[in-house]
C-alpha cells in the first residue's frame, strides 16, 4: 500500500512536463504592475487548494488608479457612441475565445460543477454583447426634448459621470464582475474595479483580455487585494465620481453603510448593493436579467438651452 | 426709496409704483399643518419671520419639535398607505390640477406674501415664482395617470413618505418642485420650509384645504435646522429631497448612508458665464445681469463668474458697468425695482465676508453708486475685476449679488476655467457660432447649459448638478424618477 502511495504522490510533483505559471499582477493604465507594496496573498480553490499568490493592492495603488482612470476617462468619453459599441462587442469576441480558461477558473474558484460554470460564462459573454448594444441606444431612451413654454430649442441627454469605482461582487467572480465594470463603460466612465477578494483569478484574466482588446488603457483598471484596504480610500478620494458598492457585500471587515458613509464628502454617486432576496447581506443573483438603470446610475443628465429666433 | 445712480435726483426719476399689500392677510401666528390641521408645536415653540426689506416682524411661526415631525411623518404613512397610494393616477391628477389652478387665482397673494417674506422684487415674484410654481402643478398633474408610460417599467411604484427640505431663495417655487412630482407619483409629503421663509408655504396649506386634499397627503411642518435634521433622520422616511448648501448636503448623505432612504440632492453652485468676442453684446450684458442679479444673486445657479474672451473684455466690463448704473435697488414691493433686499441678516454677513475677501486678495471691487434703504438687509450689485482662479470670490458659491469676472484666450481655456470647481450646476455660453456652442455645451461639467440665455426655467426642463452641486433631477419626465422604486438609483 505505501509503496502504491508513494508512486501516485511521484506522479503528481513530477509531471511528464512542469506547467509554467503565471505571475499575478494588477492593471493599472494599461500596464501591468506589481503592487507598489510588493505584497500578494494566497488565493485558493473552494476546497482550498492553492491557486495562486495574487498582489495585494495598496492605498498607492489606488491612488495611481485614480490617474490612469482620469487621464484615460475623456478620451473613451469622446468617442463616438458606435466605436465604443464597437470596442466593447470586441472584448466579447475575445472573451469567447478564452471560454475554456474561465470556466476552468470560474469552476475552481467558485466551487462549480463545470457545467455549471459554462453556464456562468455564457451568460457573462452574452451581457457583454447585451451592454455592448446600449451604447448608441442610452441616449435615445434616457435623454428627451423638452417642450418648454417658449421659443426655446431645450434637450436632455446622459452623459459619463467620470470615474466610477466598482467593488466587484465578492462570490460571482465572473458574471458579477462583468454585470457591475460594463454598465459605466456604456456611456464612457472610466472604472477602477477591485476584484472579488477571494475569488480575483478572473478579473485577472479579464484584464489580459482587456489589455489585448481596443479598449483604451486606463479605461478599466483591476486591483486585486483586500476589499477593507481598497475601499475606503477609493470612496473618499476627491477625484472619483461614484462608486458601485455591490462587492461591499459579503467582503471581510467591510459594511456598505461604512463604504457609502465615505463617499458623502466628495458627494458621489452611490450605487447600493440591491437587498438581496434572502437578506440584506446576500448577494443578488447575477443570473437575472439585468436592466439600463445600472448604466443610468453613473451618468448625469445635462439640459442645454438654446433660443429660437430669425 | 427706489434709487439708481443715473436716475436719483434727474426729472426722469420712476414715481413710485407700490403694490398693494392689502391682497394678502397676514395672522400674527401659524401653527405647523399636520394631517390636514394647523396645530401648534408640542412645546408651543415658535419664531418669528421678518420682512427682511423692512425688518418688520410678520408673523410667529410654530417651530416643530422631533415630536411633531414624527406625528407628521405618522400622519403621511397613513394617508400614503390608505389614501393616496391606493387612489387610482387619473384621481390624483385632478388634485393636482385643482392645486395649479387656486395658485392661478391666488397668484397675486401668494406673489405680495413672497415678497414680503423673502425681499425679492415684486416683478420676480409675480413673474417668476408664482406662474413658474403653478406651471409645475399643472405639468405633474398630467403624469399622475401615466406614469406607466413614463420609461420607468409598467409599473411604477411609489416610495411611500418623502421628507423635503426646501431653501429660502425660492420659497413657493421650490415647494412646487418637490411637492408636484411626489405628490404625481403617488408619495405623500412631510415639507419642512426655510425658517427665514415660512410664510407661503403656510398660505399653501390653506390652498389644500381649498382644493380638499385629503389629509395627511401633504404635511408642513416649519422650524430651523434641528426641524429638518429631525425629518431627515426619522426612520420612516423612504426618500429625502433636499435643496440647499452643499455642506448641509454633504452631511445628510452621511446622515443616510447605510439606509434604504433615497436622496436627491440640488446644492450650490458656482457657475460660469462664459463670453466669446462674437458673442451678440446687448443680449448678453442682459443675460449676465439676470444671470447675476435675479433674486439679488441668491440663486443656486447664478452666474457668479463671468469668463470673457481677454480681447472683448475691456470694452464688456464698462458696458456691464453701465448697464449696474441703470438696475433700481430698494423697495421690494415696488413694481419697477430690480434688486430687493438680501433674505437675512446671516447671509448679507456671509456676502460681506466674503466679498471683503475680495478685495483682501487683491480683486478690484466696483459698485454703482446708489444708496440703500437705511433699515433692512441691502449688498449693492458688486463685481469685481483682476479676479484670479484662486481667490474664493472665483471658488466659493457667495449667494449674493457679486459678480467675479475672469478673462480666457481660447474655447478650451474657458472649458477648463469654467470646470476648474467642485461645483457643476449650471453654465451659460454667449457666442453667434452655432457649432462652438455644441461642443462648448459637450464640453462644460454642469447639468444645465444655457446658450445665449441665462437663468430659464420650466416645468419639462430637467434641473440638477453635476459633482458637488447634487444629483437627481427635477422638472420634465426625468424628474419623476427619484420618486419612484423603478427610477432610482440613489
Amino acid at each position: 500500500m505505501a509503496r502504491t502511495t508513494k508512486a501516485l504522490t511521484t506522479t503528481r510533483t513530477a509531471p511528464e512536463r512542469l506547467g509554467v505559471r503565471k505571475t499575478y499582477k494588477l492593471y493599472v493604465g494599461g500596464k501591468f504592475p506589481r503592487s507598489e507594496s510588493g505584497r500578494t496573498y494566497e488565493v485558493t480553490d473552494a476546497k482550498g487548494r492553492f491557486l495562486a499568490n495574487v498582489a495585494q493592492g495598496s492605498r498607492k495603488d489606488a491612488r495611481e488608479a485614480v490617474v490612469a482612470a482620469r487621464a484615460a476617462q475623456s478620451t473613451w468619453a469622446c468617442a463616438t457612441a458606435y466605436n465604443r459599441g464597437q470596442v466593447l462587442y470586441r472584448v466579447a469576441e475575445m472573451l469567447e475565445g478564452r471560454r475554456e480558461q474561465f470556466v476552468a477558473e470560474v469552476a475552481a474558484g467558485e466551487g462549480l460543477p463545470v457545467r455549471q460554470a459554462e453556464l456562468a460564462v455564457s451568460e457573462a459573454i452574452d451581457r457583454w454583447v447585451w451592454y455592448a448594444g446600449w451604447t448608441d441606444k442610452v441616449a435615445q431612451v434616457a435623454g428627451s426634448a423638452n417642450p418648454v413654454a417658449g421659443p426655446y430649442f431645450n434637450l436632455s441627454s446622459p452623459e459619463p459621470t467620470g470615474v466610477v469605482v466598482v467593488l466587484a461582487p465578492q462570490r460571482s467572480s465572473l458574471l458579477g464582475l462583468v454585470s457591475t465594470i460594463v454598465p459605466p463603460l456604456v456611456t464612457g466612465n472610466s472604472v477602477i474595479v477591485v476584484a472579488s477578494e477571494q475569488r480575483p483569478i478572473p478579473a485577472v484574466t479579464l484584464s489580459e483580455v482587456l489589455a489585448t482588446s481596443d479598449v483604451p488603457g486606463g479605461v478599466v483598471n483591476v486591483l486585486t487585494g483586500f476589499t477593507k484596504e481598497l475601499a475606503p480610500p477609493l470612496a473618499s478620494h476627491l477625484d472619483v465620481n461614484a462608486i458601485d458598492l455591490a462587492g461591499a457585500v459579503g467582503a471581510e471587515g467591510v459594511t456598505w453603510g461604512e463604504v457609502e458613509a465615505a463617499a458623502a464628502d466628495s458627494v458621489k454617486r452611490v450605487l447600493r448593493p440591491a437587498p438581496g432576496r434572502r437578506g440584506e447581506d446576500a448577494e443578488p443573483d447575477w443570473t437575472e436579467a439585468p436592466r439600463p438603470q445600472r448604466i443610468l446610475a453613473f451618468t448625469e443628465t445635462k439640459t442645454v438651452w438654446h433660443p429660437k429666433g430669425v | 426709496m427706489t434709487t439708481t445712480a443715473s436716475t436719483a435726483g434727474s426729472p426722469f426719476e420712476y414715481a413710485p409704483a407700490p403694490e398693494s399689500r392689502a391682497v394678502v392677510d397676514i395672522a400674527s401666528s401659524y401653527g405647523l399643518f399636520v394631517d390636514g390641521e394647523f396645530t401648534p408645536a408640542s412645546d408651543s415653540g415658535s419664531f418669528k419671520t421678518v420682512n427682511p426689506a423692512t425688518e418688520e416682524v410678520l408673523a410667529e411661526v410654530a417651530e416643530a419639535t422631533e415630536e411633531d415631525v414624527d406625528r407628521a411623518v405618522r400622519a403621511a404613512r397613513r394617508a400614503q398607505e390608505k389614501v393616496w397610494g391606493p387612489m387610482p393616477g387619473r384621481e390624483r391628477a385632478k388634485y393636482l390640477f385643482r392645486i395649479a389652478r387656486l395658485l392661478a387665482e391666488r397668484s397675486r397673494e401668494f406673489a405680495v406674501l413672497e415678497t414680503l417674506d423673502n425681499g425679492k422684487p415684486i416683478r420676480e415674484s409675480r413673474d417668476v415664482d408664482v406662474p413658474t410654481a403653478a406651471a409645475h402643478f399643472f405639468y405633474y398633474a398630467g403624469w399622475a395617470d401615466k406614469l406607466e408610460h413614463a420609461g420607468y417599467g409598467p409599473d411604477p411604484r411609489p416610495h411611500g413618505v418623502a421628507a423635503q427640505v426646501i431653501p429660502w431663495n425660492f420659497p413657493l417655487l421650490m415647494l412646487a418642485w418637490k411637492i408636484a412630482p411626489a405628490l404625481a407619483t403617488g408619495n405623500t409629503v412631510v415639507l419642512k420650509p426655510a425658517e427665514t421663509t415660512p410664510l407661503t408655504a403656510l398660505l399653501f396649506a390653506d390652498l389644500l384645504r381649498q382644493a380638499e386634499l385629503p389629509p395627511g397627503v401633504v404635511n408642513i411642518v416649519t422650524g430651523a435646522r434641528a426641524t429638518g435634521s429631525a425629518l431627515v433622520n426619522h426612520p420612516d422616511v423612504d426618500k429625502i429631497a433636499f435643496t440647499g448648501s452643499t455642506a448641509v448636503g454633504k452631511r445628510i448623505a452621511k446622515e443616510i448612508a447605510g439606509t434604504r432612504k433615497h436622496a436627491t440632492l440640488e446644492l450650490g453652485g458656482k457657475a460660469a458665464n462664459i463670453v466669446f468676442d462674437d458673442a451678440p453684446v446687448d443680449q448678453a450684458i442682459e443675460g449676465i445681469v439676470n444671470g447675476i442679479f435675479f433674486n439679488q444673486g441668491q440663486v443656486c445657479c447664478a452666474g457668479s463668474r463671468l469668463l470673457v474672451q481677454e480681447t472683448i473684455a475691456e470694452e464688456l466690463v464698462e458696458r456691464l458697468k453701465a448697464r449696474l448704473g441703470t438696475l433700481r435697488v430698494g423697495d421690494p414691493m415696488d413694481k419697477n425695482t430690480d434688486v430687493g433686499a438680501i433674505n437675512s441678516p446671516q447671509q448679507l454677513a456671509r456676502i460681506t465676508e466674503l466679498a471683503d475677501a475680495g478685495t483682501a486678495e487683491g480683486a478690484t471691487r466696483w459698485s454703482p453708486d446708489c444708496e440703500l434703504p437705511s433699515s433692512g438687509y441691502w449688498f449693492a450689485p458688486t463685481l469685481f475685476t483682476g479676479v484670479s482662479a484662486a481667490h474664493r470670490i472665483a471658488r466659493e458659491e457667495i449667494f449674493g449679488p457679486v459678480l467675479s469676472v475672469l478673462t480666457f484666450r481660447t474655447p478650451a481655456e474657458a472649458v477648463a476655467k469654467a470646470n476648474n470647481i467642485p461645483y457643476g450646476l449650471s453654465a451659460g455660453i454667449w457666442t453667434e457660432k452655432g457649432s462652438r456652442i455644441l461642443w462648448m455645451a459637450d464640453q462644460l461639467r454642469a447639468g444645465v447649459v444655457w446658450s445665449n440665455t441665462f437663468n430659464r426655467f420650466d416645468p419639462t426642463s430637467p434641473f440638477g448638478g453635476y459633482k458637488e452641486s447634487g444629483y437627481g433631477r427635477e422638472g420634465g419626465r426625468h424628474g419623476l424618477a427619484p420618486y419612484l422604486i423603478e427610477g432610482s438609483t440613489y
